[in-house]
């Protein structure tokens, strides 16, 4: 115990220096893998509610079929309804084209968020002399790309949510409504909270800059985005894919 | 890739600084976002394969292909593969629980009591 709390002097000056602990590891570190560990828990018990509530509810819209609201009947197809008229009839409310597309907006936040922490752990060496060098090595632009590429998939959210309600699908409509806004509700609400963090840390690198001193706090905001990603990784498969 | 991982392997046990803080180069980076985007588009593509989906074939594909991008992106995004064991036992401890609930749940609620046959008695 005691020989892990003597500082190493070969670490002294290193990006991730802290305070000597038991561990030997940074305690704020593992206070976020903790958390992320129990953000697997709350995630899984929401999809775990999804699941068992799937294929339950007793009127539509549906999230993979087709739905006649005057004689309550679902089917693959629209022909499998009958005749149904075309006011009463509800198609597949989930637009895989447009969710995989934000799918691939957040997997490629992920890409720019582990750059920036990149840049942050470099910041102090050498600066590049080609133009690619130095764009991979701004911390500000991978962050920006971040920030906006997080934004753009609230923004497929909002307009997959708000298409939902205009197709008559609330979350008082039935289980699968309940289910499904409540599940990709809180993660919007994580991804907003991601982009607000990353707000804050534009914030901090335009008014002192991000330094390797600083590449903790970077880390820290990474891990919780990469974990918003790998959460989205789970719920495009399960929800959306899965019929 | 294999040059870094054996970077990591020789970093020394007992240093937990070194465990704590190899992260792979950009390049690996890159090749790791070009094989998440490649199994999005097979997912994606499989989806609009009406024969593919009526198979048998067509779930345990997609929970495959996306467990491979949930490790992908935890290993080398997270640098959980570079990382102290400590923080691996903090992510897939509750991480296993929470599955291994999951799957109690489903069974519980007959989900899984049906495809098992179970459920019919």
């Amino acid at each position: 115990m005691a020989s892990a709390a003597i500082p190493d002097p070969h670490h002294a000056a290193d990006a991730h220096s802290h305070p000597p602990t038991t561990t030997g590891l940074n305690h704020r570190k593992i206070a976020v893998w903790a958390f992320i560990g129990s953000e697997c828990m709350l995630f899984v018990s929401l999809i775990s509610t999804y699941l068992i509530y799937k294929g339950r509810s007793i009127a539509g819209p549906y999230p993979h079929e087709w739905w006649c609201r005057a004689t309550n009947t679902i089917g693959k197809t629209a022909a499998e309804l009958g005749t149904c008229a075309p006011a009463e009839t509800f198609k597949p409310i989930l637009n895989i084209p447009v969710t995989s597309a934000s799918t691939f907006v957040l997997l490629m936040s992920s890409l720019a968020m582990v750059l920036a922490l990149a840049a942050v752990e470099n910041a102090d060496k050498p600066k590049p002399t080609g133009t690619w060098e130095n764009i991979l090595r701004s911390s500000k632009t991978w962050l920006w790309v971040t920030a906006i590429l997080g934004t753009t998939f609230l923004g497929f959210q909002a307009y997959e949510f708000t298409s939902f309600v205009h197709e008559g699908l609330t979350i008082r409509t039935n289980l699968f409504g309940s289910s499904f806004f409540t599940l990709t509700g809180f993660h919007g609400a994580h991804v907003t909270v991601g982009v607000l963090w990353l707000l804050a840390l534009l914030g901090i690198d335009y008014k002192r800059g991000l330094k390797p001193a600083d590449a903790l706090n970077v880390d820290i905001a990474a891990l919780y985005w990469h974990f918003v990603d790998v959460v989205w990784i789970a719920i495009f498969t399960l929800l959306y894919l899965i019929q | 890739m294999a040059n870094e991982a054996a970077h990591a392997a020789d970093a020394h046990p007992a240093d937990a600084h070194a465990d704590e803080h190899y992260h792979p180069q950009w390049s690996t980076y890159w090749k790791v976002a070009v094989v998440l985007t490649l199994i999005t588009v097979v997912e994606v593509w499989i989806y609009y394969i009406p024969s593919f989906v009526a198979s048998k074939l067509f779930v345990p594909s997609l929970l495959i292909m996306s467990a491979v991008k949930f490790a992908i992106v935890v290993m080398f995004y997270m640098h959980l593969k570079y990382d102290h064991k400590l923080f691996r036992a903090l992510f897939t401890g509750p991480l296993l629980i929470a599955i291994g609930t999951l799957f109690g749940l489903l069974f519980l609620f007959g989900k899984l009591a049906i495809r098992l046959g179970l459920g019919a008695g």
